[in-house]
């Protein structure tokens, strides 16, 4: 066989290999994925691998994401009531604490990535996606904005009966987003450890406290 | 950016470019001060930073090194890179980048730019792609990988993003791609979609690109390899990926990995069209 002759062999090999090997199913694209997720990552500081194998929710969610497809309404109610499940009121009974501790863990985006030292104080990375204070310019636009949001909701004392309801929401929301929105972007930051109960307690009163510059 | 504090730069002053570089430092800050002074939106003056920096992109001194190292006999076989194959048969750079990533028949695999430099880093010149993919970026033959691909990009500029999705194999990494683009994961339960996958949105004041389509497919991934201003360094996709993973808090993604290719699949044949703006500059 001449150098051309093998050449066409070797054009029409790939050819027909590349043609006649059929497109895999969703589900076989899905466990490649898995499989080539596996193969691609190191653990490094504090990011251990556990960190890329979903849990349902994420599995379910991320799911409807790429595909388009609004979940289920029972399967959402499902997914927001384990996360319901979670939310944990305040130990010494008190949901709000200091704004001015709030507004500094709602500036800061430290933490849990594997170039942040394991054990060191996260922040809440609340102006990444959402305007809070007026005063704060350099704020992101993937959530809500916060501005007013204990005065639009008419939380004159946080302490009373009245503001109750939106006070316990706020906490809920702040522990585990999921519970009220299936899919919600917002990170668990109770749930996951990211935030302990005492800076839950400083990102309420950012919000809901009178006095706070977020309701001003 | 200056001589004294861009380690790859240093590396490069000796060699004649001081002229060069000072220019570059002037307009830098030239464009620092006018960012300052200027009372218009931030996204203006960001624009407008940008756009002022675009005449002294320290980027042109990598692609210049890059140039240089494709064309050095270099390695274990003293052979330079000429007879790389980046897709468009033995030695063709114009137009390459714009194609990549791709499947290449003697690898059987889909590559991205950086991996496959790997391959003919190792076929031509002797060098063991493994240990290149373990070295740390910024660290010894990394920072040639990185000038290497910057000046590979900087030969495909203004042309059109055009990744082929004829093989199976290419059209299954597209897949993988977008199923790992709505990963939710980390601690944060984050995925790439969760910044990257509605249009006119941002980070801050960062303004983020939509990668699931035009324009903001070909404005992302088409911009990379980078000169970033805020730490001085040239960073080519490999990098950048890494970081959004680090910010995600995922785990560590290997150099060249068959997820970040994936990943290079999904945006460039989303930007399928867009222009080719690399190496750009950032913030």
């Amino acid at each position: 066989m001449n150098r051309i002759d093998a050449l066409i062999v070797a054009v029409a090999t790939t050819l027909l290999a590349a043609c006649s090997t059929p497109m895999p199913s969703g589900a076989e694209l899905d466990k490649l994925t898995q499989d080539i997720l596996a193969r691609s990552f190191r653990a490094e500081g504090q990011a251990k691998l556990e960190r890329i194998s979903p849990d349902e929710d994420n599995r379910l969610c991320a799911e409807s994401d790429q595909t388009g497809v609004a979940l289920d309404a029972k399967v959402a109610q499902a997914i927001e009531a384990r996360n319901m499940a979670t939310i944990q009121p305040p130990k010494d009974g008190k949901f709000l604490g200091d704004w001015k501790q709030g507004e500094a863990i709602a500036q800061s985006g430290a933490g849990k990535t594997w170039t942040d030292k394991e054990g060191s104080v996260n922040g809440g990375n609340c102006y990444n996606c959402h305007q809070i204070s007026q005063e704060e310019l350099s704020y992101g636009t993937l959530g809500p904005s916060l501005y007013n949001y204990g005065k639009l909701r008419g939380v004159a004392n946080p302490n009373s009966v009245e503001s109750k309801p939106i006070v316990e929401y706020t906490w809920g929301k702040l522990h585990n987003a999921r519970a009220y929105n299936a899919c919600s972007n917002m990170p668990r930051f109770g749930h996951k450890g990211i935030l302990t109960e005492v800076q839950i307690q400083h990102v309420m009163a950012l919000l809901l406290d009178p006095a706070s510059p977020v309701n001003k | 950016m200056s001589c004294l504090n861009s380690q790859a730069t240093a590396m490069m002053c000796p060699r004649g470019m001081t002229a060069r570089i000072q220019i570059a430092l002037t307009v830098t800050l030239f464009a620092w001060a006018g960012a300052a002074m200027a009372q218009k939106s931030s996204a203006d003056s960001i624009a407008e930073y940008r756009t002022m920096l675009q005449d002294g992109n320290p980027a042109d001194l990598f692609e210049a090194k890059g140039e240089d190292l494709w064309k050095q006999k270099r390695g274990p076989k003293n052979a330079s890179l000429e007879q790389c194959d980046l897709g468009k048969g033995p030695g063709v750079v114009k137009g390459a980048w714009v194609e990549l990533p791709r499947y290449f028949a003697d690898t059987g695999r889909v590559q991205d730019m950086e991996s496959r430099l790997l391959t003919c880093m190792q076929t031509l010149q002797g060098f063991n792609a493994e240990a290149l993919a373990k070295t740390p970026f910024g660290k010894d033959e990394q920072n040639n990988v990185t000038a290497i691909a910057t000046w590979i990009s900087a030969e495909s500029k203004g042309m059109t993003f055009n990744l082929s999705q004829s093989h199976v194999e290419e059209r299954k990494m597209y897949e993988v791609g977008k199923r790992l683009f709505y990963l939710r994961g980390g601690s944060h339960d984050f995925a790439c979609a969760t910044c990257h996958a509605q249009d006119d949105k941002r980070i801050r004041l960062q303004d983020l690109p939509n990668l699931t389509k035009q324009p903001g497919a070909a404005n992302g991934f088409g911009a990379w390899p980078a000169y970033r201003v805020s730490n001085g360094q040239m960073w080519g996709m490999q990098l950048r990926l890494n970081d959004c993973y680090r910010q995600q808090r995922f785990p560590y993604p290997l150099f060249g990995s068959e997820a970040t290719i994936a990943l290079g699949v999904y945006m460039g044949v989303n930007g399928k069209g867009g222009d080719a703006t690399a190496p750009a500059i950032k913030r």
